[in-house]
């Protein structure tokens, strides 16, 4: 059995593999005819074949192995990728995936699945069909790598079987090979476990002279006659692991002659030599070996050359395959070079470090307290330095869980492949326009996100864009453009979906809005609420209930969702030129810069990259605003008492404080007692029983062990908004404010 | 570890002890290379190898394959166990041609 842990690594190897290759087949499918991205994908198929080959996953072998032949022959050339061929890629790709998540699962694929894997692989071999002959030999003779021909065995007509009943098997070995940590011979003895080796001849042509001898590089290679009931897949992946660097022919029982008589021509010893061997392991008789040299040189272009010739030749021949695999094994090692910079780390270590450090910062905010009432300068001054160390260390931890929204994670990348199915299943030309990939955000609200943007991107491919003919008549280019967007803004990360398309028609929202109970009749709402509104649960406006939307269930889910984040979501539309919705989030959910601030006896934390500035109440105070809006420098700042709002008692001071908060194009002024500075807020969830305290997002525990609030701007301004257009909405929008 | 010990000088006699492996490869080479230069007939007492590999067997290919270059006569003597399995599975002992002592397996 294999051990778990093993199994985990493949699964999540395998998945990386398969992102990799989706990302590249999206690119191909594209038109882009660039021989890296197909060998990248070759590369991943090949991976994947060798490593489940070691865990004897067989359907995944043979799956793998199907798309892998077909892959090499796209690779020398001989079957051109194509938009179809991509989205047959395509379809493996997703069925390799749920292979590789029933491997994770330890569960059976489904009989379906398997029918469906049986069906691709037979679109698959239909490209290994009628090919030219020879091409194995011209790719060596091309300067590529030799590339293992497995699937396909060429045959032509009117040609003599050889009468063995053995396997027989070429193989050279690379002279890497020892480097890489394996042992020729180990595989002598695998072989042995499949079968009977009868005959073995170990061919040592190529160790060179001793000067240029290299002790630590492979100079070896087997001719091996075998005997086995094993089929070829199982003889052939026994190699998986010198594939790459290695020779490796491997003709089957009854092979014809003309095979034996390519093999004999793609080895690099010389030809006479090879035919002993191949009569000494008893793979040919002594008169078939005749035959084949006969016909060798009837079909060779040049009759009966002279060995010198041949020699040169195959010197020529053998330069540029030993400089391409030497350019393959340098790639491959850059490659594990730059993986090796990459550490895998379980999320919980990580989670378990943070909240290390969130003790830390309070531990140490209150040793900063005890040395500011000692009053000793010494020790103060050595704290201040702890607390900027530890400030640090914080800042570091945190920046380990942050990754880039469109990299490592390939959440932008995946929206590709959405928007390719979803076009397709629409019949709209829809592209998509990526921007600010490399934005970094906390992975777990990174992992958060995914199902609510794939369902914001689906329901404007479904809703906003038009089908090409309305689009075509608004005067629009027929091709819908899809864009998302992030970046930081305000402490914040902001999401951005947005679409070209026909916008949101506000009446039909207001009717069904009305319709539903939602919104009383005749009221006045504004454009913005009017959108938003399809944020409630149960509302739709599509009128035909199709296989992505319009089902009425989701855009609350979604808003749920970004709620559960602590985040807020809104919706922009402009009439006819399409729609852009907003996901606006914290950028942590752990630590934060906080400013602390004191109402009554109790403190208070506000976000610090919230707060605009700070003023004296007094001196903007007037009359006019009814106690609720500010003249800040001449604009309109709606205010809260945060003594009022929170219901402290305590006694009054003499000058209150203004801390100007600002959330997306918000602002607010929010009243204090004390202004008591920065401190360092490590963000305490509060318990079920608050769930309904909109204006408090959690709680923390300052450096003298009390407990702090920490408010909620967004959730506080919703409230104040809430309660003040419940109030007098008029009168504030003839004033012009938020 | 790899350990070439002089047996006697006049002779040419070595012993190469216990790897003869990859790890060993590369100062055996040399080792052997230097043995070989300062003398006609050189043996290479083979008893006390404890572990060989493919890289080994290829150094002894390599070794015999200088000696047939520069004239000189190379033995192999005392084949231990793990070189005599190595040999026959590799079927190169015809290749060196040294005589060796056939040890029955223990059934």
């Amino acid at each position: 059995m294999i051990p778990d842990e093993y199994l985990q690594t493949f699964v999540v190897e395998c998945k990386e593999l398969l992102e990799h290759m989706e990302e590249a087949l999206l690119i191909v499918e594209q038109a882009e005819q660039d021989p890296e991205i197909i060998n990248a994908i070759f590369r991943a198929a090949h991976t994947i074949k060798g490593s489940a080959g070691m865990f004897g996953l067989d359907p995944v072998v043979e799956f793998t192995h199907a798309a892998e032949s077909v892959l090499d022959r796209v690779r020398s050339g001989e079957v051109s990728m194509n938009a179809v061929l991509a989205a047959l890629f395509i379809e493996a790709h997703d069925h390799l995936k749920e292979l590789i998540g029933h491997v994770a699962e330890g569960s059976h694929p489904a009989a379906a699945t398997d029918s469906q894997g049986k069906i691709l692989i037979a679109q698959l071999e239909a490209y290994l069909g009628e090919t030219p002959t020879e091409q194995a030999g011209n790719s060596v003779s091309s300067g590529e790598m030799p590339v293992i021909q497995t699937a396909n065995v060429e045959r032509e007509h009117s040609d003599v079987v050889v009468g063995t009943d053995l396997w027989h098997l070429s193989l050279r070995f690379g002279p890497e090979v020892f480097r890489n940590g394996m042992d020729p011979f180990s595989f002598v003895r695998c072989l042995a476990s499949l079968g009977s080796i009868e005959e073995l001849v170990t061919i040592i042509d190529a160790i060179p002279a001793a000067a240029q001898m290299d002790p630590e590089s492979c100079y070896l290679g087997f001719e091996i006659s075998f005997s086995s009931e094993a089929d070829k897949l199982a003889i052939d992946s026994l190699f998986n692991f010198v594939r790459s660097d290695c020779f490796i022919r491997i003709l089957p029982p009854r092979s014809k002659a003309s095979e034996y008589q390519r093999l004999i021509r793609e080895l690099p010893e010389q030809e006479m030599r090879l035919g002993e061997i191949l009569v000494k392991c008893g793979t040919l008789t002594r008169e078939e070996l005749d035959n084949i040299l006969r016909i060798q040189s009837q079909h060779g272009d040049e009759p009966q050359r002279p060995i010198g010739e041949v020699l040169v030749e195959q010197q020529m021949v053998s330069s540029p395959v030993v400089e391409a695999a030497l350019a393959k094994q340098k790639q491959v090692k850059d490659n594990k070079k730059s993986e090796a910079q990459l550490i895998r780390v379980d999320a919980e270590k990580l989670d378990e470090l943070i909240n290390l450090v969130g003790e830390l910062i309070i531990a140490g905010a209150g040793t900063n307290l005890i040395a500011r009432r000692a009053g000793m300068a010494e020790l103060m001054e050595s704290t201040a330095t702890l607390s900027r160390l530890v400030e640090d260390v914080r800042d570091s931890a945190l920046a380990l869980r942050m990754v880039q929204i469109g990299g490592t994670f390939n959440r932008f990348t995946r929206f590709t492949r959405v928007v390719r199915d979803v076009s397709k299943e629409l019949g709209k030309d829809i592209d998509l326009v990526i921007s600010g990939g490399d934005t970094e955000l906390d992975k777990t609200v990174v992992e958060k996100i995914g199902d609510p943007l794939t369902h914001l991107v689906r329901n404007s491919m479904d809703h906003g864009i038009e089908a090409a003919e309305l689009r075509l008549a608004r005067g629009k280019p027929a091709k819908g453009t899809l864009r998302l967007n992030a970046y930081h803004d305000a402490g914040s990360i902001v999401i951005e979906v947005s679409d070209d398309g026909g916008g949101l028609n506000k009446e039909k929202i207001l009717n069904k809005a009305i319709e539903r109970g939602l919104v009383a009749e005749g009221a006045n709402l504004s454009d913005k609420e009017i959108y938003n509104l399809i944020f409630e649960a149960g509302f739709s406006t599509a009128d035909t209930v199709s296989n992505l939307s319009g089902r009425g269930v989701g855009m609350d889910v979604v808003r749920r969702n970004i709620h559960a984040l602590r985040g807020t979501i809104d919706l922009d539309s402009v009439d006819g030129q399409g729609s852009t919705t907003r996901i606006r989030l914290p950028l942590t959910l752990a630590i934060i810069d906080g400013f602390m601030v004191g109402v009554g006896n109790a403190s208070y934390v506000i976000p610090l990259d919230m707060v605009v500035e700070c003023v004296e109440l007094s001196a903007w105070e007037s009359g006019e605003g009814g106690g609720q809006y500010l003249n800040l420098r001449g604009e309109v700042l709606p205010y809260r008492r945060l003594r009022d709002h929170f219901d402290r008692e305590g006694d009054l001071v003499q000058r209150e404080n203004v801390v100007v908060v600002r959330y997306g194009e918000h602002k607010a002024g929010l009243v204090v007692d004390k202004l008591m500075g920065e401190f360092q807020t490590v963000i305490k969830p509060l318990g079920k029983l608050f769930k309904g305290e909109k204006s408090i997002g959690g709680f923390t525990i300052l450096g003298s062990g009390e407990v702090a609030l920490i408010v909620d701007v967004p959730g506080l301004m919703g409230q104040i908004e809430h309660e003040k257009e419940a109030g007098e909405s008029v009168s504030m929008r003839r004033s012009g404010a938020v | 570890m790899a350990n070439v010990k002089n047996k006697n000088q006049q002779s040419g006699r070595i012993a190469i002890t216990g790897e003869l492996t990859i790890y060993t490869a590369l100062e055996l080479k040399d080792q052997l290379l230097a043995a070989l230069s300062v003398t006609e007939a050189l043996e290479l007492d083979l008893s006390e190898v404890g572990e060989i590999d493919a890289a080994g067997l290829q150094l002894l290919v390599m070794i015999k394959q200088q000696a047939a270059v520069s004239g000189k006569a190379l033995s192999f003597t005392g084949h231990s166990s793990v070189v005599l399995d190595l040999l026959d599975l590799s079927g190169l002992a015809g290749f060196f041609g040294d005589p060796l002592l056939i040890v029955r397996k223990p059934l």
